[in-house]
């Protein structure tokens, strides 16, 4: 076994993700069984190789400094849950 | 002939002639919608009046001799798409209310044609599945078969054809969501060239994987709307400056002396006998037709879902850290921040997209990344040289879209590492960045669609669209359509 439940929850708390008990179980199991099938990748000889991370080749796409309209206040706020004036409100961050 | 069986060329005949208008044409997809819904769950917004007034608008400006082929014609997006003013929820309960402030790219360039919006399809959530059955909206049935799935992710986008319900659809494809679906309920579907089509206002899956493409009734109709969609965009750093080919005008070339690879690791045992059948009976047809076949190999196709289980859920851990409470979607209430984030995005998410979460997460993280995601991310180079070395020799490849037809509602939903493997014959193109289509190529015993599907060059959908319109002239499999 190489995920334990105690991995998943290690892994839940980085990803801000709170799983019921049911959840870690289900996961420890079957992420499991996945990291197991991806195991295949080690027998690749990958030595030299460069990794892709981006499949057409491109350089930095660059456009001109200049200014240009934004979304706005309104819209930007439109499907905020909780707003103060013009900010997004959330929970008390410092005690 | 029903209205809402025709293709867009057949209805732009009938409105340039003025035998329909767009607003007949709309109300007879929307009365389709509304009979046929319940038995497929295509939708998840329907948006009736706003599709009236653009009808309306598509018939002023035919009256006024502007009729674009594709002006008045009815059409339905996956909810992956932004639609400014409509609720886009991309199958999630964590966007359930989302109001998006501007509209996609790919869908501004079919309304400003003059496209008209009937709704909003019903996919995995997040475009994470391969059935449908992840929506937080309902399952999508497959309207050839309303026991089995659709296929996913975009599931709602070929069931839409498939049933009837839109004329034509768009989808979005990271690991074969476009192919797969159109292959399951019998239409076309292409995923192009990474980069050919901007995902500005498509949101995001798999950043490095994801492609926004057509699925229509046949391959006129595809090309139609990959020349409408195509093009770079200053808003998309991703999409490629070059330019778009007249993809209607070369249909025709026919495919006398192509070269056609049969890569051997695509032919396996344990390929469902029907599928087999049905590429046996295309490369045949393709021999009369003039086509050379040459057996190639696609030596690390074996690797192709491994690798892209690693990186596409690295990429989408990232991607949906976005879900926070905070600016839009979902928000738990909570004493604290870090509670409020963690209480947010377990009730927004559902299973499949957790799950994904966790794994890209898990291979991102200190000690895993080299082992997991740089290892990854090295094969992806070794695949994309596989077809780097296949395309020396070949014009197109032609393999199965999937490895059997259509599967029954609930038959993998428990076993994830099953669901993924019904993708693996259309990851590697995305891991590679290329483009392919899935086309109508027979049927099953039971009567379920088989797609076959055409592999083609880096921006290579022309010989893709050419290959794929010379089968269509020679079979009547897509003709054929579902009793629903």
């Amino acid at each position: 076994m190489m995920m334990t439940v105690a991995d998943v929850e290690y892994v839940a708390r980085l990803a801000r993700l709170e799983l019921t008990a049911g959840e870690k179980e289900l996961f420890a199991g079957q992420m499991d069984a996945i990291l197991g099938y991806v195991e295949k990748l080690r027998g690749v000889d990958t030595d030299g190789i460069v990794p892709t991370s981006h499949a057409v080749p491109m350089e930095n796409a660059f456009r001109e400094d200049e200014v240009r309209p934004s979304i706005g206040l309104e819209k930007a706020l439109a499907n905020a849950p909780h707003v103060s004036g013009s900010f997004f409100a959330v929970p008390k961050v410092i005690e | 002939m029903n209205i809402f069986d025709m293709t867009i060329h057949e209805l732009h005949a009938a409105l340039k002639g003025k035998q329909i208008s767009s607003r007949e044409a709309t109300v007879a997809m929307l009365d389709r919608i509304e009979t046929i819904e319940p038995q497929v769950g295509s939708f998840i917004t329907v948006t009736s009046e706003q599709a009236l007034t653009a009808a309306k608008s598509a018939d002023e400006r035919i009256a006024r001799g502007e009729c674009h082929l594709l002006t008045g014609i009815p059409m339905a997006i996956k909810d992956i798409f932004l639609t400014e003013g409509i609720r886009t929820t991309c199958g999630s309960r964590i966007l359930n209310n989302f109001i998006p402030p501007y509209s996609a790219s790919s869908w501004e360039k079919l309304r400003d044609r003059g496209a008209v919006l009937l709704g909003k399809l019903n996919q995995d959530e997040f475009a994470m599945g391969s059935s449908n059955e992840s929506s937080a909206f309902g399952i999508t049935r497959n309207p050839w078969d309303t026991t089995c799935i659709p296929g996913g992710s975009s599931g709602g986008s070929a069931a839409a054809v498939a049933a009837r319900q839109a004329i034509a659809t768009l989808g979005t494809d990271t690991g074969g969501s476009i192919r797969q679906p159109a292959s399951h309920c019998g239409c076309v579907g292409l995923k192009p060239t990474y980069g050919r089509v901007s995902r500005y206002g498509v949101i995001a899956y798999a950043s490095s994987l994801d492609q926004v493409g057509p699925l229509t009734r046949d391959v006129a109709d595809c090309a139609a709307m990959l020349e409408a969609i195509a093009g770079h965009d200053p808003r998309d750093s991703t999409s490629v400056n070059t330019a778009v080919p007249d993809y209607t005008a070369t249909l025709k070339g026919g495919v006398k002396g192509l070269k056609i690879g049969l890569p051997k690791e695509y032919y396996i045992e344990g390929l469902d006998p029907d599928v087999q059948r049905a590429m046996d009976a295309a490369i045949e047809t393709y021999r009369r037709l003039g086509a050379e076949f040459v057996d190639i190999s696609l030596p690390h196709t074996d690797y192709a879902v491994a690798t892209y289980y690693l990186i596409a859920t690295a990429e989408a851990s990232s991607n949906l850290a976005r879900y926070d409470g905070v600016r839009f979607g979902h928000r738990a209430e909570a004493d604290g921040l870090l509670d409020m984030y963690a209480k947010s995005r377990s009730e927004g998410f559902g299973t499949e997209v957790k799950r994904r979460i966790m794994l890209g997460t898990y291979a991102l993280s200190s000690g895993y990344y080299d082992a997991y995601y740089v290892k990854a991310q090295k094969v992806r180079t070794l695949i994309m040289n596989d077809f780097i070395a296949a395309f020396a020799d070949v014009d197109v490849l032609l393999t199965p879209v999937a490895p059997t037809p259509a599967f029954k509602i609930g038959e993998k939903i428990n076993d994830p590492l099953q669901m993924y493997l019904s993708d693996i014959f259309t990851i590697p193109v995305n891991l590679a960045g290329t483009c392919a289509m899935s086309l109508p190529a027979g049927f099953s015993a039971s009567g379920l669609p088989i797609g076959l599907q055409l592999i083609g060059k880096p921006f290579g959908e022309e010989t893709v669209l050419r290959a794929g319109y010379a089968f269509e002239q020679a079979t009547e499999w897509h003709l054929r359509k579902a009793a629903i």
